[in-house]
């Protein structure tokens, strides 16, 4: 008998994701503890956590991390850095996060080419506070704090963090991948270890964004949720890498 | 280093000083009048092949100290008042996170973007912090250039002894004064960092800094632990200063670089025949109450002298308990009270007999 | 021949297993979950299992184990 899938030994023991049914939180973690096995990355990481739905990282990775306020996981994750250059040191945050309250945080670090990779979950919505409208909320979306849906007069537009991010001449990698089908979860896979690679080779920083579902705040089944990932954010958030350094 | 005098800007002062200290990282972003700190060190540290960071805000700048600071670094950030007012949620955060914080404010005038001109307008938002939640800082207040040095061997010392963030309170007048000081030997013990920093989870199971609470008891728990350590600083680190009090009828108190103008000011009122003494608490936080409230039960009255509308005039007079009277002298902020303004204010204070006397200049 | 191995203490009961398995082994079970959910379980009677795994990847909750003989 051979194991042909199993748990990856950077999870921890016995963890249970809090996450909602359905939600990709759960793959995105899971592809990070894969690729921290196959890269040996176990035993020198530090992650930056974030606030909100990605708060609990630590309960499922067996890694050291540290907790940043909201929106400073990128700024805190600096100074692991520059502190311990030997370090592979990694972000995990929500696009509320990464893009709303941490939006200088997330960019200046890029624009410095800081050595760190960056993952910003992108969910059109803030997650954990029960599905309010965030930096990357569909035009039309209905959120709880858009509840005629979004429009340009009172929230102005939706925001497309990997491209501003590739914008940047300190990011060395900078992708969009989606968790809505088998193949986009291989794609993402392989964006996050070219994520996790421009670091190890000094290159700079190191972002991908992962469109994932929010099945309990867009009052969705799992099913439907993963049609919208496809049918509504995917030809807003176009996917694709829009810069890598890697191979130039 | 060796212990000859140089002649040296406070704000240089400090900012050697934690290059002695061993500090490993600086993160700043400028703000008037404390920016040679940052200027100092973005041409020390590289030499040294040490960490700075031209910030892009204070926010910015105070989450790179606690990254920093979990993985068990000695960090500094420099900044002034309304600039450190940016940095209270996460200070708020490293309290409960227990990190060795260290953070020098060099005090402007405010409220708001206020001016450049020195003040003390700061000791509340020092002393009592304006982040969330019950947390407590050291804050180590000085008074002269070489004690600019000596307070920030102190704060890194302090706050990695106890893991606390540790606030060193200048102010504009210190930190662009130049005085004859000298570096000597950083005479504080390394301390070791190793049980709880962060360092990649080598044959160990991961550690996580957080201060998200998940269980209300352990919550509830957590914050009594951190008022019990705080117990053990107030036991362990309390220090002031007295100056003439054994005779004193009145005790002239101030902190930071007002304590050179009581000084003074006590030599004129003795010369006059009035018996005044002097106290000045270098720690901020933890308060010597304890001091003044033996120095108040021996019927001594207070004057406090600050560049405040009173900040630490309530905490003397809360720690007096109302034994004697506690008088206030003081100027919001810019030109520092003079010593002739001190003695006239005494002598007033003295004539109205009775009562307390605040008389703001 | 490949079989796999459902955690009935992480499954939520998602059912994006269901939909993703491509020869339909996947299916809602009679029993639930501490919630009253029911769970899913994996029936192979013909033996068609090829261990891709295509289930596995899809769990967001990590409930799933695959194997090959």
């Amino acid at each position: 008998m051979q194991a042909v899938f199993s748990v990856p030994k950077s999870m921890k023991e016995n963890f249970k994701y809090t996450f909602c049914p359905g939600c990709d939180h759960g793959i995105a973690i899971r592809l990070v503890a894969e690729l921290i096995d196959e890269l040996n990355l176990r035993e020198n990481t530090i992650c930056s956590t974030c606030v909100g739905c990605s708060v609990f990282l630590y309960d499922f990775l067996n890694i050291d991390c540290v907790e940043a306020p909201h929106g400073r996981a990128c700024a805190s994750a600096t100074g692991v850095k520059r502190a311990n250059p030997d370090k592979f040191v990694f972000t995990y945050q929500g696009d509320g996060d990464f893009a709303s309250i941490g939006f200088a945080e997330s960019m200046h670090t890029a624009i410095r080419g800081e050595n760190i990779s960056a993952i910003c979950i992108n969910n059109t919505t803030f997650g954990m506070t029960g599905g309010q409208l965030g930096p990357t909320t569909l035009m039309g979306q209905v959120t709880t704090t858009s509840p005629f849906g979004r429009n340009k007069e009172y929230y102005g537009y939706p925001i497309k963090i990997a491209e501003q991010v590739a914008l940047c001449d300190g990011t060395a990698f900078s992708a969009r991948v989606a968790l809505d089908t088998i193949p986009h979860i291989n794609q993402a896979k392989l964006a996050l270890k070219k994520a996790f690679e421009v670091q190890l080779n000094g290159l700079g920083f190191g972002f991908v964004e992962i469109l994932s579902s929010c099945p309990t705040n867009w009052h969705m089944t799992p099913h439907d949720a993963h049609e919208w990932v496809k049918n509504e954010m995917i030809p807003v958030f176009p996917l694709g890498v829009f810069k890598d350094l890697m191979e130039k | 280093m060796d212990d000859k005098k140089v002649l040296i800007k406070g704000n240089y002062a400090i900012a050697q000083a934690s290059i002695n200290a061993g500090c490993q990282c600086y993160f700043g972003y400028p703000i008037t009048p404390q920016t040679e700190i940052g200027e100092y060190l973005s041409a020390e540290m590289p030499k040294l092949g040490r960490g700075y960071v031209s910030a892009e805000s204070e926010l910015a700048a105070i989450n790179m100290v606690v990254g920093a600071a979990s993985t068990g670094a000695k960090v500094m950030t420099s900044s002034s008042s309304c600039a450190v007012a940016l940095m209270q949620e996460t200070l708020s955060y490293a309290c409960s996170d227990e990190l060795p914080v260290v953070l020098v404010n060099v005090m402007r005038a405010g409220p708001g973007l206020g001016y450049v001109y020195p003040a003390q307008g700061d000791y509340n938002q020092a002393v009592y912090g304006g982040g969330n939640g019950d947390y407590k800082i050291i804050v180590l207040a000085p008074s002269t250039v070489q004690e600019c040095i000596d307070y920030t061997y102190r704060a890194f010392y302090l706050a990695r002894k106890y893991r606390n963030p540790v606030i060193l309170l200048a102010d504009g007048l210190l930190g662009q004064m130049m005085e004859p000081a000298s570096f000597g030997k950083n005479p504080y013990p390394e301390v070791d960092v190793s049980s709880w920093a962060l360092s990649g989870a080598k044959g160990r199971d991961g550690k996580a800094i957080y201060s998200c609470a998940r269980d209300e008891k352990a919550h509830i728990q957590k914050i009594k632990d951190l008022f019990k350590k705080f117990e053990v600083i107030t036991e362990n680190e309390t220090s002031y200063e007295e100056f003439e009090t054994d005779d004193a009828e009145i005790i002239l108190t101030a902190f930071g670089s007002m304590t050179r103008n009581i000084k003074a000011s006590i030599k004129v009122l003795r010369e006059k025949g009035i018996k005044a003494g002097g106290f000045r608490p270098i720690t901020l936080s933890p308060f010597p109450a304890k001091r003044i409230y033996e120095l108040a039960s021996q019927g001594k009255n207070f004057a406090v002298v600050e560049m405040n509308m009173g900040q630490m005039w309530k905490d003397v007079k809360f720690a007096v308990e109302g034994q004697s009277y506690v008088s206030l002298i003081n100027r919001p902020c810019g030109e520092w009270l003079s010593v002739e303004e001190i003695v006239s204010s005494v002598e007033n204070i003295l004539r109205t007999k009775e009562g307390e006397y605040a008389s703001c200049i | 021949m490949g079989f796999i191995k459902i955690n009935n203490i992480r499954c939520k009961s998602c059912y994006l297993c269901v939909e993703t398995c491509p020869k339909g082994l996947i299916k809602k079970s009679d029993k639930t979950n501490r919630l009253g959910d029911y769970l899913v379980e994996f029936t192979d009677n013909e033996n068609s299992c090829v261990a891709c795994a295509m289930c596995a990847k899809r769990c967001p909750d990590l409930a799933i184990e695959v194997y090959k003989d």
